[in-house]
């Protein structure tokens, strides 16, 4: 990561504890009276929707205005886009307004890449979903979400990765882009990473992901540290990869038995949005395991920390080699 | 806790070109902070609303040695906290962001309470100038004070400090670097030169 956070993949593990660990630090801010830092004064912080989105969207709005940047929101529907501008045209505009970063969710794969080289416009740009590509800040968020849960102390793990942490991702990782950059991310960190999926939601190449691969939750389920579930995309579904629900919930829904199985101290952790009743009933969405709501919060934490890494200073805090004037 | 003060390379390493020529060992620091402590005591009156704040790195340990002090002069606790001022630095723009440091507000808070802010050394003052920011978003404490352990001069702020462990003269070409045995395994004020740029 330059001066982008295009890919989770480009993330080393120092970029990544930095991010966490600033994030950690920021959390605090929520417990102020004012919840507000002065540091991205005079910044401005596009936050471009081509899809619709309610927690990222939310999330980086909130984490741009508590750091004090000014936050234009653009939403493909009701704007020029729906006139058939194309995304260099509105990046052009957004250039001659003077965008510091671009917060860019795009319903097409390669969208943030493109954007962030080809020089159409001068800011930092961070993917906030990208097609069937990656998310990088929620892996990110769901990694900071980890180590909080995990991590034994009142240090919350500060400075700690995830090494021999074993995490299970089930569900569609066929079309998630919240699975590979979780992937990516969790192995720099450390942990070993299972997916979990019907043959038929498993991208081609799987065996090549530095993750490993079962077909049978119920095995899987004893030795894990978090079980991530994931939302079944009916959206992105065109063919028919499982043939009915009901089938798809029975195999690869966590339910409450299910749940039982699992180490006591282990997490249910799901991006959001729930599909109550398919992969997670009900009785485990509301458990005090399941760490939903949670990972919404800290995902302002998270953003706070890249935004301000991306923004803060006069080039990027990651992947630049740092000195030791750290005071 | 200026960063020109810690500009000189690994802690306790002398400078290039001349040696670094210590200005205050283990008992001299230890001498000021007692009369520090006592100088607090009783410009407060018996510092029963005193919270002490220490600005990150070093001037967190001098606010914890100082509490320990405190405590021992008026026989209460005083609540010790740190203050990390990095998001209201003025020159955050010219240089790489940096990672954060910890802030921890006692839990009593600082709403009217007299607030000692400390910190190593006194240079530009503007990290004091962030630290009264960053104490604005946090409360409205009676009163705010500052106790450093150097006292360099070359301020660029109307700022100064209710107590200096020592006051040093020194050029802009010279370094001041304090080392605290919790940070650097000993305890010591070293005046070297910078490397010539």
């Amino acid at each position: 990561m330059k001066r982008h956070l295009v890919s989770a993949a480009d993330l080393t593990r120092d970029d990544a504890l930095l991010i966490l660990d600033t994030a950690e630090e920021l959390t605090r801010v929520a417990d102020r009276p004012i919840k507000k830092l002065p540091t991205l004064r005079g910044r401005t912080v596009v936050n471009l929707f081509f899809e619709d989105s309610t927690r990222t969207r939310i999330s980086f709005e909130a984490a741009a205005k508590r750091l004090s940047a000014d936050v234009i929101n653009f939403s493909a529907k009701g704007s020029s886009v729906s006139k058939g501008e194309s995304l260099k045209d509105t990046a052009l505009t957004l250039e001659a307004m003077g965008a510091d970063a671009v917060v860019i969710r795009h319903h097409d794969s390669g969208a943030p890449h493109r954007l962030a080289t080809s020089g159409w416009i001068g800011g930092c740009v961070v993917n906030a979903g990208d097609g069937t590509h990656e998310h990088p800040t929620q892996a990110l968020l769901d990694a900071f979400t980890l180590r909080r849960r995990l991590a034994d102390g009142p240090r919350r793990g500060i400075g700690a990765d995830l090494s021999g942490r074993r995490v299970t991702i089930v569900g569609d990782i066929l079309h998630s882009r919240v699975a590979r950059s979780n992937i990516h991310l969790l192995t720099t960190l450390g942990a070993e990473v299972t997916v979990v999926a019907p043959p038929t939601l498993l991208p081609v190449g799987i065996e090549r992901w530095p993750c490993e691969v079962s077909y049978d939750l119920d095995a899987v389920l004893p030795k894990s540290d978090a079980v991530m579930m994931l939302r079944v995309q009916r959206e992105r579904m065109n063919a028919a990869f499982f043939p009915t629900e009901r089938e798809y919930a029975r195999r690869y829904g966590l339910h409450g038995g299910r749940m039982a199985r699992m180490p006591a101290h282990a997490l249910v952790m799901h991006p959001g949005p729930m599909n109550r009743g398919m992969e997670i009933t009900a009785e485990v969405a509301d458990s005090p395991r399941c760490t939903a709501v949670e990972q919404v919060a800290g995902g302002v934490s998270v953003r706070m920390a890249v935004l301000y890494l991306l923004l803060g200073g006069a080039e990027p805090a990651v992947s630049t080699p740092r000195t030791e004037e750290t005071q | 806790m200026d960063t020109n003060a810690h500009a000189s390379a690994p802690p306790g390493a002398p400078s290039h070109d001349a040696p670094a020529r210590s200005v205050l060992e283990a008992p001299d620091i230890a001498r000021a902070l007692t009369r520090i402590a006592h100088e607090i005591v009783e410009r407060a009156k018996g510092a029963g609303d005193v919270v002490l704040l220490g600005i990150p790195t070093r001037g967190v340990f001098l606010a914890r040695r100082l509490g320990e002090k405190l405590r021992g002069i008026t026989g209460h606790p005083v609540p010790v906290g740190s203050l990390d001022i990095t998001m209201y630095r003025d020159d955050l723009r010219l240089r790489p962001a940096r990672a954060l440091a910890r802030t921890d507000i006692p839990g009593e808070g600082i709403d009217g309470g007299l607030v000692v802010l400390v910190d190593d050394v006194l240079f530009s003052g503007r990290t004091i100038r962030a630290a009264l920011d960053a104490l604005n978003d946090i409360g409205r404490p009676r009163a705010v004070q500052l106790a450093v352990l150097v006292d360099r001069g070359h301020r660029e702020l109307p700022i100064r400090a209710d107590y200096v462990g020592k006051n040093i003269p020194t050029s802009l070409r010279e370094t001041v670097k304090v080392l605290l045995t919790e940070e650097d395994g000993r305890d010591g004020v070293l005046l070297g030169t910078r490397p010539a740029a």
